[in-house]
């Protein structure tokens, strides 16, 4: 076979791209539209809503997605690291070693500011 | 001109029908679940449709397709319709890499299978959350809003877990080719399961997380996010979602299977290759058997604890373990 892996995975993509199209169009076919303005209200446990969408929610959560930037990226760099640790043997590891402990103190800075508890 | 070389309509046919197969286990998946639960709870299950309930995933498909397809007023019309679909695309990007087994001449059974299978996996789980973080978003209403914030911040801080996991089997193997990984474990006769436990569990626990699944299934969270970011969905997009989320289960069973478990290896597997794909599949069936377990079993978590648990828990635990691993692989050397 001439392709190489990542040719294989678009075609792969294109044709999981159709079935997800077709489960997305499929729906607006077979059934019946029969709105009525309570059906299209926001659901609220049966009662009218209170409010509109509430505009603001807490910035944990973006606090989270920051953390999660930081560390990922640091979690991706392993990888290679990883491969090649045989072959790189102690000099490898004290270089990582190095990585995680300067990691480390962040990791602890961002434990004691209270990054981490949801409170 | 206008002439498709054949590899790709080989490739295309072979895609079609794999994501096929994929659906339909996904039917019985449910199927199963549903019957479990019910044996857990001393009841019988579904038993209506067809023999022992077998035609219940087709009745369930046929009643949601039939069902009235809402958009509710409020939403963002386009990306509330985008959204399962999304989900369902990212669920099943993961199956092209995945290798079943090995044919007679030793290539895997896989659709493809590039050198850095594990990236292209942890890639895919990321985008997975978009489906649900943009369903829960546009429908524009509080709960599904809350539970896709929700999930999203749990899929993430559960992610950087499951990521550090992997890097050990890494490690050992000294490859990212997933077909690579189950070679190394099969020619040293030692499944990573047992010298990287540690790693093995954690992967386990993200793995709940990642799908969303009970003790972790904040995200749908009945006694107070209603049902969370699908509340406003009905009718197939609703249960697109369902595909999504147990076809994710499936995925990640796959994985934990090829990294920790020795993929398609197992008894008899030298003098018939092709047994590899039943030993994948039976493996992976007893993982998902565990996960279906674990619900009925486990109540669900706190959220604060929940998030308190990824980050100050299993983090520094899987840091510690790779540090510990890298420690003895670097005094083993190259062997």
């Amino acid at each position: 076979m001439p392709a190489s892996p990542w040719t294989i995975i678009a075609v792969y993509f294109i044709i999981a791209l159709v079935v997800a199209c077709v489960i997305a169009i499929v729906p607006g076919i077979f059934t019946r539209k029969r709105p009525t303005v309570e059906k299209l209200e926001a659901y609220e446990c049966g009662v009218p809503p209170t409010s509109a969408l509430l505009g603001r929610f807490p910035v944990r959560f973006f606090l989270v997605a920051m953390l999660f930037v930081v560390f990922d990226v640091e979690a991706a760099s392993f990888f290679p690291w990883a491969v090649q640790l045989k072959a790189l043997g102690w000099f490898g590891f004290m270089e990582m070693l190095t990585f995680i402990v300067v990691l480390g103190i962040g990791y602890a800075y961002v434990w004691k500011k209270g990054g981490f508890s949801w409170r | 001109m206008n002439h498709l070389p054949d590899w790709v309509l080989i490739v295309a046919i072979k895609s079609g029908v794999l994501i096929f197969v994929v659906v339909t286990c996904f039917a019985y998946l449910m199927l199963l679940e549903r019957k479990m639960l019910g044996w857990f709870q001393m009841r019988v299950g579904p038993t209506w449709c067809g023999p022992w309930g077998l035609m219940q995933p087709a009745a369930d498909a046929v009643k949601l397709v039939l069902k009235e397809d809402l958009t509710p007023g409020q939403a963002d019309w386009f990306v509330y319709k985008v959204a399962p679909a999304l989900a369902v695309l990212t669920a099943l990007l993961a199956y092209a890499v995945i290798p079943f087994g090995w044919l007679p001449d030793g290539r895997p059974i896989a659709i493809a299978s590039p050198n850095v299978g594990i990236l292209y996996l942890l890639a895919v789980a990321s985008v997975g959350v978009y489906g649900i973080a943009l369903g829960g978003w546009s429908s524009q209403s509080k709960w599904p809003l809350l539970g896709a914030v929700r999930s999203t911040a749990q899929m993430i801080s559960y992610e950087l877990a499951m990521g550090l996991s992997i890097v050990p089997v890494v490690m050992l193997a000294g490859t990212t080719d997933l077909g690579g990984i189950v070679a190394a474990q099969s020619a040293h006769h030692l499944w990573y399961a047992i010298p990287l436990f540690i790693p093995y569990f954690i992967y386990g626990i993200t793995a709940l997380a990642e799908t969303n699944r009970a003790p972790f299934d904040l995200p749908e969270a009945e006694t107070e996010l209603v049902a969370g970011f699908h509340t406003e969905y009905s009718s197939l997009r609703f249960g697109t979602f369902f595909v999504a989320e147990y076809v994710n289960m499936i995925t990640v069973c796959a994985i934990r299977t090829l990294l920790f478990l020795g993929g398609g290896d197992g008894p008899f597997v030298r003098q018939f290759p092709l047994l590899s794909v039943v030993w994948f599949l039976a493996k992976v069936g007893i993982l998902l058997f565990m996960m279906i377990w674990w619900r009925a079993t486990l109540p669900r978590l706190r959220y604060d604890r929940l998030m308190a648990f990824g980050w100050k828990v299993l983090l520094p635990t899987a840091v510690g373990n790779l540090l510990i691993v890298a420690g003895v692989v670097s005094a083993l050397g190259t062997r």
